[in-house]
């Protein structure tokens, strides 16, 4: 396979994981902010913006903090590379270019996904966003599916490998901004929590039931936050994204017979995360973490470059 | 002249009714009712879009991406027509191969004073560093696009060759699987050859230039794009595709010690042929253009070592340049031996003072092109241009008449299409594909028409406002089913891919 095919294989994972993830972001958020009784307000937009890391780029763009504004903003703003419009613009330019190596119906999703944004969106009241929302979100699930159906090739393999390494990423942040802010300095795990809050840590990653089944006690936040740690059955807790990137560099390796820098990186990590125990983490601090992951994440995207020749 | 025109199926005037063969269609045409047809055609249009079948039009930012309209009126030639059409086909292209090969070579046409020396010296699109380099199997047009008119039932003429990067080859394959899907009943009603094999047949094409001596009985075959920014990228990638090549860019490839590679995630691959929709200035900065970052430096030497072989191959902008066009009749003469059985349109050189001056006295009658133009832009269509642009053009062709040409407007042949009055006659042209490999030329039995969409237009370029149709090529044999059990099997095949 060509490298250039590779890269841009592997961005195009990256960017649908990541429009699909800021979709469920605002999704939750617009829940929190006008569905809950006690709605949040400016504060669930700011963790928002926290959350996709794209807070700077919302001020330096003059906006203000408002639900009409951020949902802009993150959904449809052509200036900033985070917005889901940009992201499936990055998507699509990158499934174009390895047009050769998709099948029609995983190019058709993308290409969907890019049509639903056709037509310029201006600001929008929360029903036609949510209606958007779910628009995005039926496109990239319509892409994970054609993935699946896919030859079981090197190709599949890049793609799982960038949403793997993407979800890990967004997993990870979403966890750390959302535990930051709900517990401030000095306030215990266990205290009393704001149901509102967690549920959307759970929205976001499409959880809601899953975590009911899995836990029977209630939602308290260690048990929110070992769901997303370490339950591998969860597909976007780190357990499972760290695996599944293993299982996508092991697939690779097995294609071409060698491995490399990354698929050490990987294991090692894995193996880390397989081993790590909610509450030994929470009490050595879980803001350290999660924050030396998110740079292991990104140690790990560099060294794929390397091993695959991207550059 | 709009009313004068042949109409391809209605005949030469709508008193005669049909031609005889063509009945069936006409019937059909009556009974579908116009909506129907019409939400067949959006059916073709949304899929279209979907798959992402789109060209760029360059100078417009705003668009980035259209679709080209289709059309779900078929054009239709009879097995006789298309018979006779092959063989001038197959004429030509020999002869522009024939043609490529002297005149990098021992230039014998020039020394027997067929051609003036200054013609093809003096023009831009000969590449004195190609000179002397002999492609593999002596095959340097390998994919022709030949532009035909038609002006009656047997009158046919060449209006363009494309000897370099023709497309739009990709349209007539997805034209036809709109047509099998939408329009199902029709090809029980004709026998209407196959052109689904294009793909397996360009391929074979490019495995039989392979340089001899390459890595064994499977050359590595890849198509070079200029990037998915490119007007044709949607072809390129279709035909990579339908091949089981790669599609590369220049930035993929390579070139070491005279040999091509690209680069893959185990390494360096050696590429054995390379069907380039780049332009030759692309190709290789270190021999065409010393200013551009672009292209593989090294590809000319690897090519001119007998490493690789290029489709088509560099240098071929002298056989279909507009100022040769005019010479075609003589070319063909001069290397088959017998007048050219496709005629040109009329053409007047402008770098003949009496030929100028006629073309200045006649401005309101004439198409003038610039030599070096192409997709309709640089052209002036005398008899619906407005009288400033007339003037425009006098004063350019008074200027530099070298780098014009002149053709009378033909009354181009119509077919019924449907417009939003309903079904109308609006003129076509065709672009046939020729391939030539190391055993031979062969002519896929269909083509790429394309139809002016405004009444009375005759410009059918993609870039200004034409659009496309399907193009029947009907076989002699009594009608059986092979054609739909062929076109059943294709739409498997792509399924499982």
């Amino acid at each position: 396979m060509l490298s250039r095919t590779a890269a841009s294989l592997y961005w195009l994972g990256r960017y649908v994981e990541r429009a699909d993830f800021v979709a469920r972001l605002i999704e939750a958020t617009l829940r929190l902010d006008v569905l809950s009784p006690r709605s949040a307000g400016e504060d669930a937009w700011r963790t928002a913006l926290a959350v996709s890391e794209t807070a700077d780029a919302f001020t330096a763009g003059g906006h203000t903090l408002s639900r009409e504004e951020v949902a802009h903003f993150l959904l449809a703003d052509s200036t900033h590379p985070g917005s889901i419009l940009r992201c499936l613009a990055m998507a699509r330019d990158n499934a174009r270019a390895v047009r050769t190596a998709l099948s029609r119906e995983a190019w058709q999703a993308i290409n969907g996904a890019w049509l639903i944004f056709d037509q310029r969106i201006g600001r929008l009241d929360p029903t036609a966003v949510l209606g958007v929302v779910d628009a995005v979100k039926a496109e990239t699930r319509g892409f994970e599916g054609a993935v699946h159906r896919m030859l079981r090739n090197q190709t599949t393999s890049f793609i799982r490998l960038g949403q793997a390494v993407e979800r890990t990423d967004n997993t990870a942040r979403l966890l750390d901004v959302k535990y930051h802010i709900l517990l401030p300095e000095g306030e215990r795990v266990g205290g009393t929590v704001d149901r509102d809050q967690w549920t959307t840590i759970l929205q976001t990653v499409s959880a809601v039931t899953a975590f009911r089944w899995l836990y029977n006690d209630g939602l308290n936040p260690t048990n929110v936050i070992d769901l997303l740690l370490s339950r591998a059955e969860l597909p976007r807790s780190l357990a499972a994204s760290t695996e599944e990137t293993v299982a996508a560099l092991t697939a690779l390796a097995r294609a071409s017979g060698t491995q490399g820098e990354a698929d050490r990186m990987a294991r090692t990590r894995q193996a880390r995360v397989a081993r790590t125990r909610t509450g030994d983490v929470i009490a050595a601090g879980l803001h350290q973490h999660l924050q030396s992951l998110i740079v292991e994440n990104a140690q790990l995207h560099d060294a794929i470059g390397r091993q695959f020749k991207f550059h | 002249m709009g009313t004068a025109a042949f109409d391809e199926i209605m005949g030469a005037s709508s008193v005669d009714g049909a031609r005889p063969e063509l009945r069936d269609l006409c019937r059909w045409l009556a009974d579908t009712p116009d909506g129907e047809l019409r939400r067949r055609q959006q059916s073709a249009e949304t899929t279209f879009r979907q798959l992402g079948i789109t060209f760029a039009v360059y100078g417009e930012s705003e668009a980035g991406e259209r679709i080209i309209p289709f059309d779900i009126v078929p054009r239709v030639f009879l097995a006789d027509e298309w018979a006779r059409l092959s063989e001038g086909l197959v004429q030509r292209v020999e002869a522009i191969n024939a043609f490529l090969v002297d005149i990098y070579g021992d230039q014998k046409i020039l020394r027997d004073g067929v051609l003036p020396a200054d013609l093809i010296l003096g023009n831009a699109q000969f590449r004195p560093e190609i000179a002397g380099i002999r492609p593999p199997h002596d095959v340097w047009a390998h994919i022709c696009g030949i532009d035909l008119v038609r002006t009656g039932p047997d009158d046919f003429f060449v209006l363009e060759d494309n000897a370099r990067t023709p497309s739009g080859v990709s349209y007539m394959l997805e034209n036809r699987e709109a047509m099998v899907r939408l329009c199902p009943e029709l090809f029980s009603k004709f026998r209407v050859a196959a052109v689904d094999s294009y793909p397996d047949r360009l391929l074979e094409t490019m495995r039989s230039v392979a340089p001899r001596g390459c890595g064994g009985p499977r050359p590595t075959c890849v198509v070079l794009t200029p990037g998915h920014y490119n007007s044709a990228y949607y072809e390129h990638s279709f035909l990579a595709d339908s091949m089981g090549v790669e599609l590369v860019e220049a930035a993929d490839l390579v070139v070491d010690d005279d040999v091509v590679y690209m680069r893959t995630i185990d390494g360096r691959v050696r590429v054995d042929v390379i069907y380039r929709r780049v332009d030759d200035d692309y190709l290789d900065p270190l021999v065409f253009r010393p200013d551009s970052m672009l292209g593989v430096p090294g590809l000319i030497a690897a090519y001119a070592a007998g490493n690789v072989a290029i489709l088509n191959a560099p240098g071929n902008g002298i056989a279909d340049d507009k100022a040769i066009y005019s010479y075609m009749p003589e070319i063909v003469k001069y290397y088959s031996g017998s007048d050219a059985r496709l005629p040109n349109v009329e053409t007047y050189r402008c770098r003949e003072p009496q030929a100028l001056k006629y073309v200045l006295d006649h401005l309101d009658q004439l198409v003038v092109k610039l030599v070096d133009g192409s997709g309709g832009y640089g052209m002036l269509v005398g008899p619906t241009a407005s009288s400033a642009e007339i003037e425009r053009f006098r004063a350019a062709l008074v200027a530099a008449p070298e780098r014009y040409i002149a053709q009378p407007t033909l009354a181009l042949s119509t077919v019924p299409t449907l417009v939003e009055q309903g079904v109308a006659p609006r003129h076509v042209d065709f672009r046939p594909f020729v391939l030539t490999g190391a055993k031979g030329v062969q002519v896929v039995p269909g083509g790429l028409t394309r139809v002016a969409l405004r009444e009375g237009s005759l410009v059918v370029n993609s870039s200004q406002g034409g659009g496309t149709k399907d193009s029947f090529v009907l076989m002699d044999e009594p009608h059986g089913m092979t054609q739909t059990m062929g076109n059943m099997t294709q739409t498997l095949g792509q399924g499982q891919r």
